[in-house]
């Protein structure tokens, strides 16, 4: 078999899959948030009147727009990705899941855009109302859009609702079957809190970093803060039962995954412990230096201390997933998981103490804790998807079957394109967005808009290009 | 028979997708446009104008591209499955390119120092650019036919690149200049439109070149061309677009010597476009990927077809409206003192 620095091309395939949609879904997962956000501080603008809330809103909204313009560029990156490196795939499940690609286009991608330029540019062109309407229409936009892409991958993960053709394709039997797999709603869920969880982390971190830096009476950082904190501890719990029940009906759907995640190598006949820590061996197929609490691991999956659970051993090598992997970034998104919610019932904490905007141990947690949603879902993703391994529709078709016929050459070549260009582009655009989030937002706040006019700019950059 | 049997979903859908990748083509093809141009215009101030005149709509314009290749996948997959491997360079290209033109209209205006700024411009034309010439590449690529063997792409690495594709590339290059600077005498008045309408008419010259190129080498590719083009009576079928194409020329050359109606030109550049989109339609009906693959053969199952149907007759006429809507808030002249940033 062709290689390209010792990898096949099906193993460049998945790199670069996983590569490019975990960097692309980095931005949805805080733009989704963000746009909600965004919408409720205009709404609390038109309603209140308050001057704290449109300054909140022409801060976020420009780093909502950087953010955005990522997301849509590598968002069309991975509409693609089907057929560059999974073309088998995209032939044969094309006519179950296009459809449901091509409404989130229709439904979705076109509301965004097409209210995109009125949100960001047109309050003056078209008044508060409509403003307010577009605004909220992006909000429902990036929703729906993570509906649509969800239902397509909870698809991949429990099939069904399709036959299977004679040319190897799968046919669609039946669309609400398709739509509404075992795994979306859980799926959905976990998804959109999560995505929340990540505004509000990284909101509640630039306030908290303002704070620290002096700024405890600047109105608008004060309200970020508090806001943040708020969605943090209502949402961080309610992250974690979702979370749960997720992972049930993993367990009912897809058991292999959650040996894996569990890290469970043997089957137990009378009750499985919660392995915490450990150095999953696939090879040997054990599990060293084994840290567990006994029976808890029943008691979490089956709520029966001595319910038995299978173990891989029970699985042909051939049908595992890397068990390292998956072991390990699911701990990531846990661990960060029960961290969230130690920051959010330590800020409930210093509300009620009257001491939110004074406690610079908490500030610091908080300023700490900004990236970790990001982290998470990342994590958690990474958890799906290899756990799903060796299958893209699980159980019927293979990884290995699924791939474009390419020469290794021409994936590694593309993938390093990918990996350059994404960390050099996106690394600027990070660069920029920490720039706009080191700035505390300032009373008569500008938008947009009249942020940098040609005329405006003119005089604003001839002063910093003399200073640099 | 029922009115589901008679309605050919199929053609439907070619239609549909034809239609999406024309407004893809010129809606892309503008913006794409204005930045093919901006090293011709190196001050700050033309520059600011041009990327503003497109700033509220580009993300909408650009969405068609994802409409097309999203509806590529679900109503032809087999097509989709032969052509991303088949032209893999240039999509890879393409897909780059198209990162660094998206994110130089948020960057531009977030680098603080000249060298950044000069560096998202340079990354704005370079963007633009090379994604219109993959475009034009993959285009000439699909004309000039595809090896398929059972259901996937059979040919070799380097089929998309022959001289042929090469002059697809340039004529796309030149083409969306052209609709960039029509766009552009459209949006600016004054001292700031002249050059652009100055600009228009020689880029025009070289797109109307450029497409006599391609009409004349385009009926010796292939056997099935020639026959269409220049037999009795398919000829019949055909012989509009040219005169048609004659047309349009004649009038835009007028509306670019004379000032006014400054609408004109663009909505003709349109126009031509849409008259080489026909003419390839004509070449390449009944097939999706010539020589061998036809749109029945590569066509989804009727169920997939009538699910997406439904929504579709629904939402695209929403989409047209509240894009049209979009237009609509940004129309008129753009007013150098006031940035969209
Ligand atoms: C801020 C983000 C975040 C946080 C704090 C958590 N998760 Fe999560 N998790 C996600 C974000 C996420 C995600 C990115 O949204 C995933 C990937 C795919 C999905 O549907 O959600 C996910 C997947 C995922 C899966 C994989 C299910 C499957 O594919 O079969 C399980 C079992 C859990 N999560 C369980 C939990 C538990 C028990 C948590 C408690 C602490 C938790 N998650 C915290
Ligand atoms: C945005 C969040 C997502 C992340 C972070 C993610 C992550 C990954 C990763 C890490 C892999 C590589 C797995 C491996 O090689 O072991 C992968 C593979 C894949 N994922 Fe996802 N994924 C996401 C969403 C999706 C969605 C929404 C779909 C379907 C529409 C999808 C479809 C696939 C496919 C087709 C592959 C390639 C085949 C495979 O290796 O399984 N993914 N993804
Ligand atoms: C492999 C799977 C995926 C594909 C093919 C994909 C495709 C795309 C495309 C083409 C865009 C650009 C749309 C435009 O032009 O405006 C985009 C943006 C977006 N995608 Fe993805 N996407 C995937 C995974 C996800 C996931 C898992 C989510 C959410 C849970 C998501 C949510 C979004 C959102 C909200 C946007 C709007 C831009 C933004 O908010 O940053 N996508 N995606």
């Amino acid at each position: 078999m062709d290689t390209f620095l010792g990898f096949d091309a099906v193993t460049l395939a998945r790199i670069q899959f996983g590569f490019t949609v975990a960097f692309h879904f980095i931005f949805p997962a805080f733009s989704i948030g963000l746009a909600s956000f965004l919408a409720v501080l205009n709404a609390m603008w038109l309603r209140t009147r308050q001057e704290t809330y449109l300054r909140l809103f022409n801060y976020w909204i420009k780093i909502f727009a950087v953010t955005f313009a990522m997301g849509v560029v590598s968002g069309i990156v991975m509409s693609y990705q089907f057929g560059t490196n999974w073309s088998v795939f995209s032939d044969r499940a094309g006519p179950v899941i296009g459809p449901l690609m091509a409404y989130e286009v229709l439904t979705a991608f076109f509301l965004e855009a097409g209210f995109l330029g009125i949100m960001l540019f047109g309050r003056d062109k078209v008044g508060d109302g409509l403003h307010m309407a577009a605004t909220a229409l992006v909000a429902v936009g990036t929703a729906i859009s993570a509906t649509w892409i969800i239902s397509v991958n909870s698809w991949m993960h429990t099939p069904q609702g399709h036959l299977i053709g004679e040319n190897g394709q799968f046919l669609p039997a039946d669309w609400m079957a398709i739509v509404f797999t075992p795994s979306f709603p859980y799926r959905l869920a976990h998804a959109l809190t999560g995505a929340y969880l990540t505004t509000a982390l990284i909101v509640g971190g630039v306030g908290a970093w303002h704070l620290l830096r002096g700024e405890h009476d600047n109105r608008g950082v004060r309200r970020m803060f508090s806001m943040a904190m708020w969605m943090a501890a209502i949402v961080a719990p309610l992250q974690i039962v979702i979370g749960d029940a997720h992972g049930l009906n993993t367990l009912e759907h897809q058991p292999v995954k959650v040996m894996a995640m569990e890290g469970h190598f043997e089957s137990y006949p009378d009750g499985a412990p919660l392995i915490l820590f450990g150095i999953p061996d696939q090879d040997a197929g054990e599990m060293r230096h084994a840290i567990e609490i006994p029976k808890l691991s029943s008691l979490i999956l089956k709520h029966d201390l001595n319910a038995p659970l299978d173990g891989l051993d029970t699985v042909p090598d051939e049908d595992e997933p890397p068990v390292a992997i998956v072991f390990w970034s699911f701990r990531v998104m846990v661990a960060l998981g029960f961290a969230m919610l130690g920051l959010g019932l330590w800020s409930l904490w210093a509300r009620a103490r009257g001491r939110l905007f004074y406690s610079p141990w908490l500030h610091r947690a908080a300023v700490l804790m900004g990236p970790s949603g990001l982290i998470a879902v990342t994590a958690g993703w990474i958890t799906t998807e290899v756990g799903r391994q060796p299958w893209t529709v699980y159980g019927l078709m293979r990884t290995e079957d699924s791939a474009s016929p390419l020469d290794a050459l021409a994936v590694g070549t593309s993938l390093i394109a990918f990996i350059v260009v994404y960390f050099a582009v996106f690394g600027a655009g990070v660069i920029y967005l920490l720039r706009l989030m080191a700035k505390a937002p300032q009373r008569g706040e500008d938008g947009p808009k009249q942020d940098e006019g040609p005329t405006h700019a003119a005089g604003r950059h001839a002063m910093q290009e003399d200073a640099t | 028979m029922s009115l589901a049997v008679n309605l050919d979903l199929t053609l439907v859908w070619a239609v549909l997708l034809a239609m999406s990748v024309y407004i893809y083509v010129v809606l892309d093809g503008f913006d794409l446009g204005i930045g093919i141009l901006y090293p011709f215009f190196p001050e700050k101030r033309s520059r600011d104008l041009m990327m503003n005149s497109v700033a509220p709509v580009w993300d909408g314009n650009e969405t068609w591209l994802v409409l097309g290749g999203g509806g590529l996948m679900a109503a032809f997959p087999m097509a989709y499955a032969i052509l991303m491997p088949a032209l893999y360079p240039p999509v890879i290209a393409m897909l780059l390119a198209l990162i660094f033109r998206g994110v130089a209209f948020e960057f531009r205006w977030r680098a603080e120092t000249l060298r950044g700024r000069t560096l998202w411009d340079r990354a704005f034309f370079g963007g633009s650019f090379v994604a219109a010439l993959s475009q034009g590449i993959m285009l000439g690529a699909l004309v000039q036919g595809i090896e398929v063997e059972g259901r996937a792409y059979a040919g070799g690495w380097w089929d998309w690149l022959t001289p042929f594709t090469l002059l697809c590339g340039a004529a796309v290059v030149t083409g969306y200049a052209f609709l960039g600077a029509c766009w552009l005498v459209l949006k600016l008045e004054g001292e700031d439109q002249r050059p652009f309408r100055h600009l228009a008419r020689g880029i025009g010259l070289a797109t109307v070149g450029f497409v006599i190129a391609i009409s004349i080498a385009t009926p010796f590719l292939e056997a099935e061309y020639y026959l269409r083009w220049f037999t009795w009576p398919s000829m019949l079928i055909a012989a509009p677009v040219p005169v048609g194409v004659a047309a349009i020329v004649v009038l835009l050359a007028r509306s670019l010597q004379h000032r006014g109606r400054d609408w004109l030109p663009f909505v003709l550049g349109l126009a031509l476009f849409g008259m080489c989109f026909v003419g390839l339609g004509l070449s390449m009906w009944p097939h999706i990927v010539p020589p061998d693959v036809t749109l029945y053969d590569a066509a989804a199952p009727e169920k997939s077809q009538a699910f997406m149907l439904a929504g579709a007759v629904v939402l695209l006429p929403m989409i047209l409206g509240y894009t049209a809507y979009a237009y609509w808030v940004f129309r008129g002249k753009l007013d150098p003192e006031k940035g969209y940033h």
